[in-house]
């Protein structure tokens, strides 16, 4: 269990995932399924457009004022009965909760499933302690299960297919709590059985909950948890204590807002008009819900990302996962590929920004992109994911990254070449009259990359600036 | 009215013919173009691998070598979208950074003017039906840039419609990308291939003999894809299409000088 979400590939092993059959399968079905229903989803609303102007407008206010927001919220919260906590990174955060969890006497918790936790590594720095966490979505459960990593935001486990997942369940639960079924089959309707009696022991044993939330409204202190599945509703309500990881990011200034976002959500990472679970919960009230509310909120990066005036709009995201539905990279490369608990289009650029792009895998992310602007496209609050991701290879070269320092060069020669026209002509004029001597393929690793898939094309007799000289 | 081409710099080193179809097509329809012999690049590659610095020369020799000019028309979608979205972020940068406002000028004197092939025909010039004959199947990929970022809309299949004896086939997942990318293609080889294949093969179910399009640098990653498979297609610039006639099925003539006496 502890080394889950560890031991990330680099981007660089999609060669694998581009040759794994299964996988690719699994990813191309799923993803497509998806990605047609969210189209007609969203076709149905014909403000669309304005709602994600909207949407992409009330965040940009926002996180201008995030501070003034913050600190209602935190005001509100308080007022209402919670407590909050501040934590400046994933090592704060994991020792304040593992704190509140030691302080109750505890040894097991129950999670909702929050992408925050993940990006801090929650559960293992609870193990760590000590501290047992249950994954309760179904699919973070089969991930936690099969000692594997989440390759998507939403559904974390889209690279199983079901046949898998039923021996994941058969050959796991019961190590874990009860096991499954005799003769499980592999039926969408056994294997949610399993999960539902396998979890339900856990949600009435649990003391602690832990979860992330959607949104949190600063007016009124009060935290949003969207969800399909009612085990996130499970784990807000049964548990004594709750605890939620929020990154700061995700404050509203007002209950109103919640009418665009509740809009946008649904529609883009379910394609459903309306998710099953909407979960409110403002601090805590006598003899319903938890006795005992917290609340961490987690920067972990998220105001140097704010102090980039380009790249902040990736702070905008409300973890839709529109976007790795629609990229034709994530759909070959799989979500591991990523390194990260932010896999496809918005992980690319998220994850640099929050952990800066020292290592390899990280300085690959900006790269891992056709710009071919399928995710802009689909993204409910309009984040420019190009953009951004040419303006963080610009900062990867910049601090001359990994594997950049001949490419720089290449391109300084180029640039000048480019910036002398007559050259430039000799150049092709060479390049054309020498074509009969290129081979069909070339043995440098650059060319190689090129000509081990494709022909190169054949050379013209002249360029066309040549030609046109001559023709006038 | 005064029109620059210009044909991009890989139409200029590889695919010539490609320029010189729409030299053809543009002088059919009436249009006297010049190719102002200062242009080289418009730096896309550069910019897209994140060297905006290098770009910076070739935004103001851009607009240096298209001045004076009333339209720059180029047969290539990513490389208007480069001028269009990326000239006007490259002087505002160049401004932020304390560098004066003389990139933003050239970028705003040029962008307006620079318009991609079917924008060209379509909204200046007002036609869809360019004369054009072409007896053959054909399917159409929109690449990315064109689609997304340009909106070309529904203008290059209203061209192809147009063309007499051309069957223009649905091309399934037309919309997705074909995995070129400028330098992904070499950075990320794998999904590269893995992209072009899908594209290959959903090109390849239309029974087409050509699938067409409005960039070249997909189609050298496409085409060379169908190459190295021995596939009975070929990839083939919307411009070269366009400037088949009847009198010249294959395009012979537009190479040879006389066809523009003009100048």
């Amino acid at each position: 269990m502890s080394d889950t979400y560890l031991g990330m590939p680099s981007f660089p092993q999609a060669k694998a995932s581009t040759r794994d059959t299964r996988l690719r399968a699994n990813l191309t079905h799923a993803t497509r399924t998806i990605r047609d229903k969210r189209a007609r989803a969203v076709a149905e609303l014909d403000d669309w457009a304005q709602l994600r102007e909207a949407g992409k407008r009330i965040k940009d206010r926002t996180l201008r004022h995030l501070d003034d927001h913050l600190v209602q919220l935190e005001q509100n919260v308080t007022a209402a009965g919670g407590t909050v906590h501040w934590a400046a990174d994933a090592a704060e955060a994991n020792r304040i909760v593992a704190d509140l969890v030691k302080a109750t006497g505890e040894r097991e918790v129950v999670k909702v499933k929050s992408m925050a936790t993940q990006e801090i590594e929650l559960n293992e720095a609870l193990a760590a302690e000590g501290i047992t966490a249950y994954e309760t979505d179904l699919a973070e459960l089969i991930v936690q299960l099969g000692e594997d990593r989440p390759s998507h935001i939403l559904v974390p486990a889209i690279h199983r297919n079901r046949g898998e997942v039923r021996d994941i369940f058969a050959a796991k639960m019961g190590e874990w709590g009860r096991p499954a079924p005799e003769g499980l089959g592999d039926s969408p309707a056994e294997l949610a059985e399993a999960a539902r009696l396998h979890l339900r022991e856990k949600f009435l044993r649990a003391k602690v909950g832990i979860s992330g939330a959607n949104f949190m409204v600063a007016e009124t202190g009060t935290l949003v948890v969207v969800e399909s599945e009612g085990n996130g509703r499970m784990c807000l309500t049964l548990p004594e204590t709750l605890i939620s990881v929020v990154g700061i990011e995700k404050v509203l200034p007002t209950w109103r807002d919640l009418e665009v976002f509740l809009q946008l959500l649904p529609r883009s990472s379910t394609a459903e008009r309306m998710n099953p679970y909407t979960s409110f919960w403002t601090g805590t009230s006598d003899g319903d819900g938890p006795r005992n509310f917290h609340l961490v909120l987690l920067d972990n990066g998220r105001t140097d990302t704010l102090a980039d005036e380009v790249g902040r709009q990736a702070l905008r995201c409300i973890r839709c996962s529109a976007c790795l539905n629609v990229c034709p990279v994530y759909e070959r490369a799989g979500g591991h590929a990523y390194g990260s608990v932010y896999p496809g289009p918005i992980g690319a650029i998220l994850t640099p920004q929050l952990r800066g792009t020292a290592s390899a895998v990280d300085a690959s992310l900006p790269f891992a992109s056709t710009l071919c602007g399928a995710c802009y496209e689909v993204c409910p609050v309009a984040i420019d994911i190009p953009e951004v991701l040419v303006h963080l290879r610009e900062q990867v070269v910049e601090r001359d990254g990994p594997g950049h320092r001949t490419e720089r060069a290449v391109v300084r020669a180029g640039s000048w070449l480019l910036d002398h026209p007559a050259a430039l002509g000799a150049v092709e004029r060479w390049a054309s009259r020498t074509r009969g001597l290129h081979p069909r393929r070339l043995p440098t690793a650059v060319a190689r990359a090129w000509t081990d898939s494709r022909d190169l094309p054949e050379l013209p007799e002249a360029p066309f600036r040549d030609w046109w000289r001559k023709s006038r | 009215m005064r029109v620059a081409l210009f044909p991009t710099c890989v139409n200029d080193a590889i695919h010539p013919r490609t320029g010189q179809a729409v030299v053809a097509l543009l002088e059919r329809l009436g249009v006297q173009v010049d190719f102002p012999a200062a242009q080289t690049c418009c730096g896309q590659p550069q910019y897209n691998t994140g060297y905006r610095r290098a770009t910076e020369p070739l935004v103001r020799r851009m607009a240096g070598a298209f001045a004076g000019y009333d339209h720059v028309v180029t047969p290539s979608g990513s490389c208007t979208a480069m001028v269009r979205d990326n000239y006007p972020r490259i002087g505002a940068k160049a401004r932020t950074e304390g560098r004066g406002d003389g990139l933003a000028r050239a970028a705003a004197s040029l962008v307006p003017r620079v318009l991609e092939l079917t924008e060209f025909l379509v909204d200046v010039l007002g036609v869809s039906d360019v004369g054009a004959y072409y007896p053959h199947r054909v399917s159409y990929h929109p690449s990315c840039h064109g689609l997304r970022m340009l909106g070309l809309g529904d203008r290059p299949r209203r061209l192809l419609e147009a063309v007499e004896g051309l069957e223009l086939v649905e091309l399934p997942g037309a919309e997705e990308c074909c995995g070129f990318g400028g330098t992904f293609a070499v950075k990320n080889p794998d999904v590269s291939a893995a992209m072009g294949a899908d594209k290959v093969r959903n090109a390849l179910s239309t029974g087409a003999e050509v699938l067409c399009g409005a960039d070249n640098s997909c189609l050298l990653h496409i085409g060379g894809t169908l190459r190295r498979a021995d596939a009975p297609m070929r990839a083939v610039h919307l411009a070269e299409i366009l400037a088949c006639t009847r009198a010249d099925p294959t395009g012979t003539g537009w190479a040879t000088p006389r066809a523009r006496s003009s100048a």
